[in-house]
């Protein structure tokens, strides 16, 4: 694909590629991206000018690194499958949407939706998350180093949530298993959530969490863990109530 | 001797007639809402009400069997680098893996494939029994996202992204814990035997401007090869198929307030939504009025049941039909074989429709693993195959009739209506007059 700027190659196993989005379409980088096959020597990659284009690097399943240099719009790393991406700016709505595996890091903020129905991986938002934050998750990791706003973790099934700030309201409303972790306050809980123990595994999972996202001078013993109270798991017309 | 007066005939209610006096007594015994399968029962304006026309001087017949008649449909023409190419435009309709048994789905997909056309998934992910057998596979995207992985996007010929179904425009999945077996469970990422309700929202988008960038992402996954379908309930059929076009659909699929669901609630069943004949001429007209008729494929489904209904919304405009419960009745559902089994249900067949019980006799809406049993893919697949192509045939017939070498000629003035209601939904004029009601001031 001559179109594509490849830059000077740092040896023979790991060249890098340069891609300008001020010059190239996104189709062409989204197309490159997807050429890769297991092996391949192009590892390292840096995305120029997103200017908040939509759906930059989706649906990668190579584990390669992706750096993307400004801010994106919608569903950056949508359907993540191995490759490491950091976003060196602010995410639109839907950062790391059903990702499965690998990791997306948001130096920036992130708008609604992040890590929605994600399965896998590791979603780290560095500043602030907006509301609807791991909606629907099913078994991704997410770990919010400020707040996150209203309906977060919406019907989420599995995986875990940490937050270092605050949680807006109705969160975790008609969780199923998914572990939420918040240090700060909470607006208010969700239907079918409560604040539940917190045991040695869970300390540790936490812990575990937190050392994979970076995170050194924050303790797993100053957060709050809550769950699902399972109470809505079959419907009793003496619930109606709650819904 | 004592004089009685003449009694008067016990009279029954039109208002409170049995059914609904059972189900006061029902709700008032249990406290819940009635939930069950299936589409609307009640009697709706519907393609009986139109008549064919067929040749006469004016419009000469073609031969029946001698002089061929097209059936084929290309679907997703408008931006995908691989359409689908269908030999018949019936296509399956989406029904998950958990609502119907692993061997039922794999009837669908082998009584598909023998027939040229496409099977779909549903609201539990892709499963290997229907990949592996259908030639075809439309993968739907769900609110509630269960299996959803790239790899199954794209090894799926086609991506339907649902907004509703025509049940239950506004409603979620629901699938209730005697069927989450473990199998289900795992891929749908919940505790097993829970009531499992879906979301009615995606998780991700709201709105058509959303929806177009959610398009894109898509396709960008897929690298812009797959058709991309919308599927909406037949609430307002004029807007959404005008909006699904504009965010980029290259297929919009309505199903009306006949089409089955596997559960919800019976007042949302009967009460909410359009009947399926009511929905075919707004959506044209929406694709005619942006340019996009036949650009755009319409998929119209909701009580499809023989060739004349696919003759009748062909005529109308659509570009394929789907169907569900008839597929499921080809497959055995509600076979009279199973009678004695219905009635320990308390139900008869040709009535079963709760279907989310999992206690199926025909083994087709369950996860039991011996009524499971019962039910045959590959005679299965067979019988779906045969009646498809009946129905193929039937609308060949008609078509002929009225002259034409491809069932895509046939055209509104080619029907007529036996009712106002079904003149005024389907635009053409009722029988024996030239009036068609709202149009030319009358």
């Amino acid at each position: 694909m001559p179109a594509i700027n490849v830059s000077k190659a740092h040896d023979q196993r790991h060249a890098s590629r340069v891609f300008d989005l001020a010059k190239l379409p996104l189709r062409e980088l989204n197309q490159a991206l997807h050429n890769l096959t297991a092996g391949s020597n192009e590892t390292a990659w840096e995305v120029l000018n997103p200017k908040g284009s939509h759906s930059v690097a989706v649906g990668v399943d190579q584990p390669i690194t992706i750096d993307v240099r400004g801010s994106v719009g919608y569903y950056c790393g949508g359907m993540n499958d191995g490759s490491a991406i950091t976003v060196h700016g602010s995410a639109g709505p839907g950062v790391g949407e059903n990702m499965m595996s690998g990791s997306i890091t948001v130096k920036g903020d992130a708008s609604q939706y992040a890590g929605a129905t994600g399965r896998g991986g590791l979603l780290v938002i560095e500043g602030n998350a907006s509301s609807r934050c791991g909606i629907s998750m099913k078994g991704i990791d997410i770990v919010v180093h400020g707040n996150i706003g209203h309906m977060s973790a919406f019907m989420a099934q599995s995986g875990n949530l940490v937050v270092l700030g605050d949680a807006g309201d109705a969160l975790g409303d008609s969780i199923y298993e998914a572990r939420l972790f918040v240090r700060g306050k909470v607006g208010s809980l969700g239907a079918d959530c409560i604040a539940k123990e917190m045991r040695p595994e869970h300390l540790e999972l936490l812990q575990g969490l937190l050392d994979r996202a970076g995170v050194t001078d924050v303790k797993a013993t100053e957060f709050t863990r809550y769950g699902s109270a399972r109470t809505l798991y079959n419907f009793n017309i003496d619930n109606a109530d709650a819904y | 001797m004592t004089y009685r007066n003449p009694p008067t005939t016990p009279r029954k209610s039109a208002t409170f007639d049995d059914y609904t006096l059972s189900e006061i007594r029902r709700a008032a015994a249990t406290g819940i809402y009635d939930i069950r399968g299936a589409g609307a029962k009640r009697k709706l304006p519907h393609f009986d009400d139109l008549l064919v026309l067929g040749a006469s001087i004016s419009r000469y017949p073609l031969e029946g069997y001698r002089e061929r008649c097209d059936t084929s449909v290309v679907l997703g023409s408008r931006h995908a680098k691989k359409p689908i190419e269908l030999k018949i435009p019936i296509t399956i309709a989406g029904m998950s893996f958990g609502s119907l048994s692993g061997p039922a789905k794999e009837a669908l997909g082998r009584g598909a494939t023998l027939s040229g056309t496409s099977t779909t998934t549903g609201d539990g992910g892709m499963t290997e029994e229907e990949r592996g057998h259908s030639k075809t596979l439309v993968y739907q995207y769900l609110p509630s996202r269960y299996g959803m992985n790239p790899r199954d996007l794209r090894r799926a010929d086609a991506i339907e992204i649902v907004v509703g179904q025509g049940a239950k425009p506004g409603g979620g999945g629901m699938l209730l814990g005697q069927k989450i077996s473990d199998r289900v469970a795992e891929m749908r990422t919940l505790p097993k035997g829970i009531d499992q309700r879906s979301a009615s929202r995606h998780p991700d988008w709201t709105g058509p401007d959303d929806l177009e960038i959610k398009i894109l992402e898509l396709r960008e996954i897929t690298d812009w090869e797959k058709p991309i379908y919308v599927k909406v309930g037949g609430a307002r059929p004029y807007y959404d198929t005008a909006l699904a076009v504009k965010s980029g659909a290259d297929v919009v699929v309505i199903d009306g307030m006949q089409g089955g669901t596997a559960a919800t609630q019976e007042v949302f069943i009967e009460n909410v939504g359009q009947p399926t004949l009511a929905c075919i001429r707004p959506a044209v007209q929406a694709l005619q009025d942006l340019g996009m008729h036949r650009k755009v494929q319409l998929i119209v489904s909701g009580g499809i049941r023989n060739g004349a209904d696919v003759a009748k919304a062909l005529a109308l405009g659509v570009d394929a039909v789907s169907i569900g419960t008839a597929a499921l009745v080809a497959l055995g559902d509600n076979d009279p074989r199973w009678e004695a089994e219905y009635n320990e249900l308390g139900t008869t067949a040709g009535a079963y429709d709760d279907w989310h019980e999992g206690r199926d006799p025909a083994g087709i809406t369950t996860q039991d693993p011996e009524l499971m049993k019962r039910l045959d893919p590959i005679a299965a697949g067979r019988r779906l195959a045969n009646y498809l192509k009946v129905m193929t045939l039937e609308a060949q017939t008609i078509a002929r009739a009225c002259g034409k070498n491809s069932l895509h000629n046939l055209e509104p003035e080619d029907l007529v209506a036996l009712t106002i209601e079904a003149a005024a939904m389907a635009g053409v004029p009722l029988a024996g007059t030239n009036w068609i009601p709202g149009k030319n001031g009358f």
